[in-house]
Formats: C-alpha cells, structure tokens, sequence
C-alpha cells in the first residue's frame, strides 16, 4: 500500500508539506526549530531500548515487576529521565499459559514513550484487520509459532491506554545483568508479534 | 462513523510484511508532518480525536491508497481549514494572506520534554461508576454518523468486564465539539466465538477499551 516508491509523489507530498509547514509557521502557530527537535528525538533517543531497559528491569526485579504490572505509568516514570512516559500505559505479562498480543485496529495507536516510532507493519491494514480475528496466522507471518493450547490475548487499543507486553524471560539467562538482559528484548516481542532472543543469538 | 478505518476482523488485506531495517522515517517529509501535529496538538488546536476523526472522513479508496504520514498530512489540512487557522488558498499558495488566530500557547525547542510527553487523558467523574470487574456487558449496536472508538466487529455482542481505567475525556464528544463529556473506560475482554461464530479458536481472547456510554449490562 506504500506510495514511497513512487518519486513522482513523494516530490509532490514535499512541496505539499513544505506549504503547510509555511504557512502555519507564518501564522504564527508553529516554530520550526521545535519540529527538527521533535524530530531528532525519534531519530536517535526515543525508540525500543526504553522498552528493553523497562522488561529486563522486570526479569530481574520482582518488587519492580509487580509495581509495573499495578501501574505502567507510575513504574516507568521511576525508572528517571529517559522515559519520559504518559499516562494510562498498561503492562501485561506473558506467561507460559497465556500470550499477549497489542493491536489498534481503528488507527495505529502505539506505546510510542516506550517504543518509539510504530514500524509501518503495525499501521498496515494486513496486521490491523487480521489480529483479532486470526492472530495465529499473523504470528506466522512473522515466524512465530505457539503451542495450540496456548491462551491468546489481543488487546485492541482503542482509548488512550496503550499496550506495552512482557515477555517471559529466556531460559539459560540466569545471573544475566540487565544490560545483558535488554539486548534479547527486540521491539516485536513487546508488540507479541516476537518472543525474545534466545541468549545465544546475542554476544 | 462505520468507515474504512474500522478495519478489525475485516478480510482480503493478505499478509503482515515486516520491513527489515526499517528507517525511523522513509522520507523527511514524514517528520514534519510529526512535527507538525505535535506543535498543533500542543497549541491546543488539534486534538488526537481530531486527527481520527478527519482521517476516518477520507474517501475510502484515499484512506486505503495513503501511507500513514500522508493519512496525517491531509488530517492536519483538513483541521487547519476547518478549524478557520488558515484557508485552502493559502494552502495552495503556500503561504498566509491574512493574519492567524490566537492559539493556546505555542510549542518552541526548548519545550521538547511538554512535546514529548503524552498529556493526561484523565477527567473528574460526573457519575458514579457503573460496572465493575466481571460484570456482563453487551457492547451497543450503535452506529453514529461521526467518530466513535466501538469498532464493529463488537458491537452487539456480550463480553466481560476486566479492568476499570478511571474517567477519561469522551472521543465521541471532543471530535464533534461537545467538550471533554467525561466517562469511565473499561476493558472488556469477549471469547473469539462470541466475536467470529462457533468455528474460532477457543484459545483467542480479544478485548477493546470502551467507554461507559458503548455498554449495557448484559
């Protein structure tokens, strides 16, 4: 569905966009430097590490785990400076029983504070028609199967509580550091459309 | 509005194609048009449910031909026009003609830790609290006109709920300009059978995040 190839349009959405951003900042509503500020925030500080740092804090700290799986928001925002989170971000928890999966099927709603920019996959209409109706086959388009007893969850977010997932932790990561422990942590696995690394795939 | 966008449960859209290695942004205008609607909603001049709703308006066969930051591009045109910040012959100029409202307040570089953080949804109650943790609700068969956060694919059907998440701004009323209309959201949790018939999986749950004013008990 993507017009990106398309250099002819994408000239066009330029000039279109160069326009609007004109004529809103000579009216004076918008201040151009902040747009390049807000900008490189998600170029470079703002994406799934916050996340990561956020599920291997909870591998590794039950008293943290339960305090974010109470309150998402609260738990992330003692977390410091990095995420800078809102409120209503819920967390749910993945166990052996139950697998958890985040959707939003009316637009693209998206734990951004948490994981940054949303990959276009999770905006597309394949992944936002299809996942409360056949999560199962979604999960193997990305390569994932679950056992066919295993409970699924979908969470379709469609107020402004936003879906972060955590994941179980890998076996064979006992003693790991949180550091250690944030690099099996990809982005997918806190959407539920992954599972985490194994130890092995990583140095 | 029962528009393309209500796209859950619907078929023929084929399979989820992650990209590998993807960019933050695929072209740079696709960050200004980020920019622009968190300068915006920071002015106080276009609300998320706003930008829902202008996109839900789109022409289907727009809509569904649009990348995401072309989607916001127009909503953002179409709420600039609308909302009289500016007309469609400036647009077309690409420049203003005439002076700009009063906004709220303006979002400027050193404000980024305001632009980067989510406001808060929550609202003071104007009524008690209706439901509780697993109670029965239907979801409403209602189809209004205008936007609305009940997708289709529950509307009329019975699930339970699971999680209350306070009072909180009422998308219905703020994308038709009827206030904040404060309302209680829940979590309703419905078995993939009540949602797609006898033949789904019974291991599937889905659950929507619903106001108060989308149920009735059950």
């Amino acid at each position: 569905m993507s017009v990106h190839e398309h250099g002819s349009e994408l000239s066009e959405m330029q000039l279109r966009v160069r326009a609007l951003e004109t004529v809103l900042t000579e009216k004076g509503y918008i201040d151009p430097s902040a747009l390049d500020v807000i900008i490189e925030a998600y170029e470079t500080r703002v994406g799934p590490h916050i996340g990561a740092r956020v599920v291997a804090r909870a591998w590794s700290d039950p008293v943290f785990k339960r305090a974010l799986l109470d309150d998402g928001s609260k738990a992330v925002r003692s977390m410091g400076h990095e995420s800078r989170v809102g409120d209503h971000l819920v967390v749910v928890e993945n166990t052996p029983q139950l697998h958890n999966m985040v959707v939003c099927t009316l637009c693209s709603c998206y734990p951004w504070d948490v994981l940054g920019l949303p990959p276009v996959w999770y905006k597309s209409a394949p992944y936002r028609s299809r996942a409360v109706k056949d999560p199962r086959g979604v999960l193997a388009d990305f390569g994932v199967r679950l056992p066919q007893e295993m409970q699924i969850r979908v969470w379709d977010s469609t107020a402004e509580t936003r879906f972060l997932v955590l994941p179980m932790r890998p076996s064979g990561t006992d003693g790991f550091s949180q550091e250690r422990l944030a690099q099996l942590v990809t982005r997918n696995c806190m959407i539920g459309t992954g599972l985490p690394k194994n130890p092995d795939e990583v140095h | 509005m029962d528009g393309i966008h209500d796209m859950g449960g619907m078929d023929g859209f084929g399979k989820v194609v992650p990209e590998t290695s993807e960019p933050p942004f695929h072209a740079a205008w696709e960050g200004r048009v980020l920019g622009l609607q968190r300068s915006l909603n920071y002015a106080g001049a276009l609300q998320i449910d706003l930008m829902r709703s202008a996109q839900e308006r789109l022409p289907p066969q727009v809509y569904l031909t649009s990348s995401y930051y072309q989607r916001w591009e127009l909503a953002i045109e179409r709420n600039v026009i609308e909302r009289g910040l500016a007309d469609a012959e400036e647009l077309a100029a690409g420049h203003a003609k005439r002076a700009g409202k009063p906004l709220k307040r303006k979002l400027t570089a050193d404000l980024m830790h305001e632009a980067l953080t989510r406001g808060s949804f929550f609202r003071q109650a104007q009524a008690p609290v209706r439901f509780k943790p697993g109670d029965r609700v239907r979801a409403r068969n209602m189809h209004p006109p205008t936007h609305t956060r009940l997708p289709r694919y529950v509307r009329g059907h019975v699930g339970i709920i699971e999680r209350q998440h306070g009072c909180h701004a009422f998308p219905d009323a703020v994308a038709t300009d009827k206030g904040d209309d404060p309302q209680w959201l829940y979590t309703v949790v419905f078995e993939a059978r009540e949602l797609w018939g006898p033949d789904a999986d019974p291991t599937i749950k889905v659950s929507v995040d619903a106001f108060e004013p989308y149920l009735e008990p059950a």
